[in-house]
């Protein structure tokens, strides 16, 4: 079956392939461009296209979050890491053609096929209640009952990465 | 078909709304600041300079794009747009009146939230791309600022998430509903007594996230030439200054939603998109008004005034505000 265009079918496969175009050419930018502050917008651009598809696939409150998260805190932190450490990097420059680029390509097709035989030969459970009712009642009930495990081991890494900083700050600090 | 022509006619009113108020809060602005410094403002141009918009405009587009020679040239040719694009798509979420939105978002607030995290790269992205150590400077400047602000901002809107229950910005305007008493800006004796200091760190906030004055360390003119916008002319100084407009008239629609009952009207009767309009005009002339009444602070008392005072107050407030609802 091959809906038209201008079907409600057909627009939703546009915009899917307009999404998977936007990842796969920000991940592409991110990963090829030889200055380094291109590649963070290359990785915005990539957790965007993500964050449609989220939106894509009826999950608005992860693709907003993905947007606030990723676009809004980490990529401008690492822009702002970036500026402030090396104002015009030169990654052409670095030799990487040594024994990590053999090791890597093995590995990344490795990883690529094993994802892409779990997709195809996975089993798909039905997809679980959905929290998209918008009400804070429903999400804080799941994310304390039924995910409290995760909730928690997050906010243990993001403890310790708050500690971390804080440690090196001081480090720094202490030898002016 | 219905749908079609709905989308067409909120396209076509959005649109018009936002070209009319990006024109005329610019003409606000000089008019305002003229009369704040005892000038007359714009007045050749029209009577009361009301035609100065469009002479600007015609200005503006008529100057010759320029890239400078260190530019990196597509961040450089992107960044305005990156600025102005998430504006105008804001403007889907925004409630005007009952059942005047575009788009009914369950989590319009979160929604307005996230785009709104792309105006700090656009800045980021124009500073870098300028090649110009101002701009660079300027980049920075406002990356931390952004940041520094939003923490605070975000854990306010919580405590009003919190009390209504939703992030549906409608569903937030009809939990105020009824004689201005019932407003988020008041104390509310059935949920939280601190909701004013919500409001407050709230529409600071809101003030920074936008880089104005006092807080506009980005364009700071007397150190910095004029920051991330110094290498832009013509029409790339334009869209972002229409951006800048674009995310004034979202922040101050924001906080009318969420602390000023939205369309409802103080007396409750006749509720209505006027009575949004009469509040988000109020915020934005305020917002006019501390630009031309208040020198610009120094980073260091910006960053201060969030990480040491507006951060701490404000999860002090969350707590309180969680132990009211416990409570009452």
């Amino acid at each position: 079956m091959n809906p038209s265009l201008f079907s409600p079918e057909g627009l939703a496969e546009v915009i899917f392939l307009i999404l998977i175009g936007t990842t796969i050419l920000g991940a592409s930018i991110a990963t090829l461009s030889k200055r380094l502050i291109r590649s963070v917008i290359g990785l915005a651009i990539c957790f965007l296209g993500v964050g449609g598809l989220y939106y894509f696939l009826n999950s608005p409150f992860v693709a907003m979050m993905q947007l606030l998260i990723y676009v809004g805190a980490v990529c401008i932190t690492m822009t702002f890491a970036i500026m402030l450490a090396e104002p015009d990097d030169e990654k052409a420059s670095r030799k990487y053609k040594s024994v990590s680029t053999w090791a890597a390509a093995p590995l990344g097709g490795l990883i690529a096929y094993g994802l892409s035989r779990l997709a195809i030969q996975g089993q798909w459970l039905a997809p679980a209640e959905k929290i998209n009712s918008g009400s804070v009642k429903d999400l804080g009930m799941s994310l304390l009952n039924e995910y409290s495990m995760v909730f928690e081991l997050i906010s243990i890494v993001l403890l310790v990465s708050i500690i971390g900083s804080l440690a090196l700050a001081r480090v720094g600090r202490r030898k002016q | 078909m219905d749908e079609l022509i709905r989308l067409l006619s909120y396209f076509v009113g959005i649109a018009a709304f936002l070209g009319f108020n990006l024109a005329y809060l610019g003409w606000v602005e000089r008019k305002g600041a003229g009369h704040i410094q005892r000038r007359n403002g714009p007045k050749e141009v029209g009577p009361y300079g009301l035609i100065q918009p469009l002479a600007d405009g015609l200005k503006l587009m008529s100057k010759q794009l320029i890239v400078p020679a260190a530019a990196d040239k597509p961040l450089y040719m992107a960044a305005p747009i990156l600025a102005m694009v998430p504006a105008v798509l804001l403007f889907v979420a925004i409630p005007f009146g009952e059942g005047i939105v575009p788009r009914q978002f369950d989590f319009g607030l979160l929604m307005i939230f996230a785009f709104a995290a792309f105006a700090g790269l656009a800045v980021l992205m124009a500073g870098w791309g300028s090649g110009n150590k101002y701009s660079l400077i300027a980049g920075t400047r406002v990356v931390s600022q952004n940041i520094a602000f939003e923490i605070p901002m975000l854990i306010t809107a919580i405590t009003v998430v919190m009390i209504t229950g939703t992030m549906d910005l409608s569903e937030i305007v009809r939990h105020q509903a009824g004689g201005f008493w019932h407003w988020n800006i008041f104390p509310r004796f059935d949920s939280s007594l601190l909701m004013p200091v919500s409001f407050l760190i709230f529409y600071i906030c809101s003030m920074a996230e936008t880089n104005r004055a006092p807080f506009d360390l980005g364009e700071a003119e007397s150190e910095l030439v004029a920051g991330y916008l110094t290498e832009y002319g013509g029409m790339g100084f334009g869209i972002f200054m229409m951006a800048e407009y674009a995310n004034i008239v979202i922040g101050c629609s924001l906080t009318t939603i969420l602390f000023l009952g939205g369309w409802q009207c103080p007396f409750g009767i006749l509720p209505g998109p006027h009575w949004f309009f009469i509040k988000m005009y109020f915020l934005i002339w305020c917002f006019v008004w501390m630009r031309w009444t208040f020198p610009r602070v120094t980073l260091w008392g910006l960053l201060n005034l969030s990480w040491k005072y507006l951060i701490p107050f404000s999860l002090v407030n969350l707590l309180l505000t969680a132990l009211f609802i416990k409570v009452f």
